[in-house]
Order: structure tokens, then sequence, then C-alpha cells
């Protein structure tokens, strides 16, 4: 074999390293699914999973198949939206930071669905129990929260348009969007009744067991396009990855590139806070985990972050359910209670 | 010619940069732009691949006008390396493959990789093609930008500052294996210098700025004391040494 042949059969084994990282992720995945089914307050054996998967008259076929793998795959595909939301934020933006929450996307959603909540009466609490906070109309208050995040990134995104402002410049006015936001939900629930407060709080706390049929395909029909466009300019974030101008040297058009991305991420990022609330972390962590273990290769970058999204969102859900159970929490507060000690961890043990 | 440039302007604001640049460019040339910081020298560069857009004058690529170049096709004809550029996770391969962008649609093709592959070897990168680039020293990762640029195969060449954070070694490696590349592949170089003797010793053809004009252009001839006094404000000596010029600063 010439010298020549190894340089380049070295390289495809690297790749192929890569793919086999995709697998192994995969693979968790799966298992995690399986896992998930079978935990909940009714106590099904594994049979009975499979007969009910199987075999829709079986006992219990209704509570898999209208609770559980809606649960579930709501998880699993927020998760991927999540994961490559942050995998192109952190990228177009060139900010490690950037991700919904830090662009106002989150805090916008919020602050629409309080306004649908407290001045358009939408919702109200009617019973002591956690799930059954909210909300007499479902309907507005996802399309209040997905206009109020939509609103702030425009803004956003707008200023960054017309302007032509630094990518810096757009996270600080995604900051500033977020504490704008902030100070708007906090004042309509000043003037608030306590009813309507805990509703909006209730909102705030994300939860894919709000997730119903419907809800998982929309974000389902979003997802695939979006990660579609996202492969598809794999070697347009590889080269932002090495400097604006170099990128701009190997034609890249970056200020169309990082509208679009921001424009696309933003959109299902709204799509998946109306529906389920607000989640944190996921979409800053699972990035950033996988570019210390298969590097910036957007090629690899974009799906894994996607896969590790939805295993991350998937595990803190099944730990939401099964860790004060039959209490169910709402996965918000999993994944920012694992997530930041994780994010410690690797920090402290990667270094830089 | 390859490059002409025809009463370009170029103004940030009110500011003006560049004015009544003129000059052309043939294949194989290795021209070494020099002048003082601020003269205009970078700017210059980025709006000969239109990263900057010039209002005034012209600029054709091969008998082409670049303002009715589409991005990618000014990509395929320039390979622009500039003054910095960002390290990061990916290997030296994948770096370089990168400069295969303007030809990538959905994926790299089996020629993306070739060609990658017979750059690295020829830049003596083999070695290197699975180290991550945030590991190389100075010099081997501007071989690696310079190998980016010529895998892009393109017909003009634009370096700012290749030779700025190297030392005496690599500063002579990289400016004979530009020249080398250029010469064999029939590409014209357009290189912003700051030592005037490296470029004396590997340059055919000077130009010369001073705020924001061509000062002077041409052969080595154009390089005389007078010329340094002028546009740098410093005088000096100019001996020969083995054929080659040499710039010596006069002591105060």
């Amino acid at each position: 074999m010439s010298f020549k042949d190894e340089t380049v059969t070295g390289y495809k084994s690297y790749m192929r390293n890569k793919l086999y990282i995709g697998a192994v992720l995969v693979l968790a995945l799966t298992v995690t699914i399986i896992f998930s089914i079978k935990v909940g307050a009714a106590n099904l054996s594994v049979y009975e999973i499979l007969n009910g998967l199987v075999n829709s008259q079986a006992a219990g076929a209704s509570i898999i198949w209208n609770i559980r793998i809606p649960r579930i795959l709501a998880a699993i595909i927020a998760g991927c939206c999540m994961g490559i939301e942050g995998c192109i934020m952190q990228n177009v933006l060139r900010n490690p930071l950037a991700s919904p929450y830090t662009m106002g996307i989150s805090q916008g959603a919020a602050f629409g669905a309080a306004f649908a909540i407290i001045v358009l009466g939408a919702g109200a609490l009617n019973s002591t129990q956690a799930d059954a906070v909210i909300v007499n109309n479902p309907y507005l208050t996802v399309f209040a929260a997905f206009l109020g995040a939509m609103i702030g990134v425009s803004i956003v995104l707008l200023i960054a348009r017309v302007r032509s402002v630094t990518p810096e410049a757009m996270i600080l006015a995604g900051v500033a969007m977020s504490a704008m936001f902030t100070a708007g939900t906090m004042f309509l629930q000043y003037f608030a009744s306590d009813t309507q407060v805990a509703a909006t709080v209730f909102w705030t706390f994300g939860d894919v067991g709000r997730a119903v049929w419907s809800d998982v395909w929309i974000m389902f029909i979003l997802l695939i396009p979006a990660l579609a466009y996202f492969m598809y300019h794999a070697w347009d974030y590889n080269s932002l990855e090495i400097g604006e101008e170099t990128a701009k040297g190997l034609g890249v058009n970056t200020d169309r590139i990082r509208l679009h991305g921001m424009l696309i991420s933003s959109f299902t990022s709204a799509v998946t806070v109306a529906f389920l609330g607000v989640i944190g972390f996921v979409g800053l962590i699972a990035p950033h985990i996988m570019r210390r273990i298969i590097g910036t290769d957007h090629r690899f970058l974009i799906p894994t972050s996607a896969i590790l999204g939805a295993l991350i969102l998937l595990v803190s859900d099944t730990v939401a359910r099964a860790i004060l159970a039959p209490i169910v929490l709402p996965v918000g507060i999993i994944t920012s209670f694992l997530g930041a000690p994780l994010f410690f961890y690797i920090i402290m043990k990667m270094g830089r | 010619m390859v490059l002409s440039v025809d009463k370009v302007e170029f103004s940030y604001g009110k500011a003006n940069i560049l004015k009544d640049i003129n000059f052309k460019v043939k294949k194989g040339d290795f021209v070494s732009i020099l002048g003082v910081n601020g003269s205009g020298k970078s700017t210059l560069m980025k709006c000969i691949n239109r990263i900057l857009k010039f209002k005034e004058g012209m600029i054709f690529v091969e008998e082409r006008d670049v303002r009715e170049m589409k991005e990618i096709e000014i990509a395929r004809k320039m390979g622009y390396v500039p003054q910095r550029s960002e390290t990061g996770f990916i290997t030296v391969f994948d770096a370089v493959l990168l400069g295969r962008k303007p030809y990538i649609k959905w994926d790299v093709s089996s020629k993306d990789i070739e060609l990658t592959e017979e750059i690295l070897k020829v830049m003596n990168l083999e070695e290197y093609a699975l180290r991550y680039i945030n590991e190389l020293s100075g010099g081997e990762m501007q071989k690696v930008v310079i190998a980016r640029a010529l895998v892009q195969q393109p017909r003009i060449l634009l370096l700012d500052e290749p030779t700025s954070d190297l030392d005496l070694k690599n500063q002579l490696e990289v400016m004979k294996l530009i020249k080398e590349v250029s010469c064999a592949q029939n590409i014209a170089s357009i290189v912003v210098m700051h030592d005037i003797n490296l470029a004396l010793r590997y340059s055919d053809k000077f130009i010369v700025l001073k705020d924001g004009q061509v000062f002077t252009s041409g052969g080595r001839e154009v390089i005389t004391p007078e010329l340094i006094k002028e546009a740098y404000g410093v005088d000096v000596h100019i001996k020969t040494f083995e054929g080659v010029p040499l710039v010596i600063p006069k002591s105060q």
C-alpha cells in the first residue's frame, strides 16, 4: 500500500469512529425508550407492555398508546430540536452561551402564555393537583406563547438585518429582550389574581406530559425539514467555525447563513416551548458534550447533538416520573438539576 | 491578464480607505503589496475578492467582472488567507478539505478527498493529517491555511501577511512553498508583506501603497532608498547581497 493511501484510509477510519459514536447514542436512546415505557404509575410488566404495543385491545394498550408513547415521543422530538437549536445558534453566533434561552425565546413564550392566561382569561387553577392546573383554553395559550417567542427573536433578527450588527451584539440584544419579557411577565402577574399567577407559573414549568398526539405530529413535521436544511448547510457551519473572513473567502454568505440558521432554529424552538413550556439546559449542554467528544465537524455534530438532546430529555423525564412517584415532576426542573452539575463536571474535566 | 484592478475606490462611511487603485496581474506573477500599517493593504485584498463591496471602479478576474460573480464563483477563482484564522477541534485533513467548500453540494466527493491528500503531500503535512489544528504550532497552522486556499484550485492566491507570526525558518519555508506551488500551478499570488527583505527575496512585482493610493509599482528596481523614505518615512541603504537587494535601515 502506498503512502498516499495510508493518509486516506486513516482519515476514513477516523470518520467511521464518529459513526460508531452515533450508533452508541442510538442504542442508548433505544434502551431508554424501553425502560421509559415501563416506568409509571400503572405498574405494567414487560409482557403487558409488549402485548399492549401490538394489541390495541390488551389491558395496558390505552395507557401505553395514549399516555406513555406520546410523552416519550414528545421528549425525543423536543430533545432533538433543542440539541440542534443549541448547536446551530452556538455556531452562527460564535458564542458558547447561545441557546433559545439566552436569545429570549423562552422568556418571550412565557410572556405570551402569561398574557393569554391573565389578560385573555385563558387559564385558571381548577384543582390542587399539579397536572390539573390550567388552562381553559390551551390552544390560545399555546398560540400566544408561540407569538411571544417569535416576536422577541424577530425583533433581534430585524435589528441584526437592518443594522448588520455583529453576532455579539445579537446575543446582547437577546439578553435585553429576555429581561424585557421577564419584566413584562412580572408586571402582568402583579395585577393578576392568585389563581392566574399560579397558572402562569405552572405553565413555565416545562413538561413533556402536556403533549398530545397532534402536538407530537406538529413538532415532528417541523423537525424534519429543519434538520434537512441544517444538514445541507453543514459545510457552511464548518466554515464559520474557522472564522468569519475565511468562511467568506470560501464563498459562504455568512450573513445569510446566520440569519436563516437563527430564523429556523428560533421557529422550531418557539413551537416546542409553546407546546411544552420552558425546558432549560438541554439545548445548551447537548452540543457542548458532543463537541468535546466528536469535534466541530457539523456533518456529525448536528445529528449527534440531536440524538443526545433526545437522550438527555428522555432520561430526565423518566427520572422525573420515577424519583418521587407517584408525583410526576415537570421535566424542566430535572434538566436544570441534572444539567448544571454535569456541565460543571465537563468544564473541569476538559479544561479551557 | 488574470486580474485587473481599475480605478477602485473604497470607503468606510466618510473615511476614504482606497483611492483610484489601478494595477494588473499576470498568471504566475508573485506580487508583494507593501506599505505602512493603515495604508489600505488588507482592505485592498478584501475588495479584490468582494468580501468588502467597493462602490467605484472595476475588478476583472480572467476578464469577468467580480461584481457579477456569485460568492461561490469567486471562491473557485480566488483563495484567500486572512491575517488571522481561528483554530478549532477539527483535524488537519478536515481543515484542508474545507477548502473544497465552493465545490461541495451535500457532501464531499472522492475527488475532493484525493485533491486534499495531494495538497497535504505537497505541503509536507501528511504526517499531521489526523492531528487537531488547535494542537499545531504557528508555522504548521500557516501551512494548513495555505493548503486550504490551494485546494480551492484558485487562479489567484490572496495572502494577508502569511509570515507575520512565523520564525525565520518557517518564514523562508512558507514563502518558498508559495513560490513553488504558484509557479507549478501557474497561479498568481498577491501577498501583503511587512518584511520588505523577504518580499524582495521571493517576489517579482511590487505594489507600494501610501494613504490608500498606489504610490508606485513595478519590479525590484522600483524599491529605492527614496521610495522607502517616502512610503515608510525611514532612511535606508539598499545593498545587493548574493544577487538579492537588501534593505538596511540607517543607524540613527
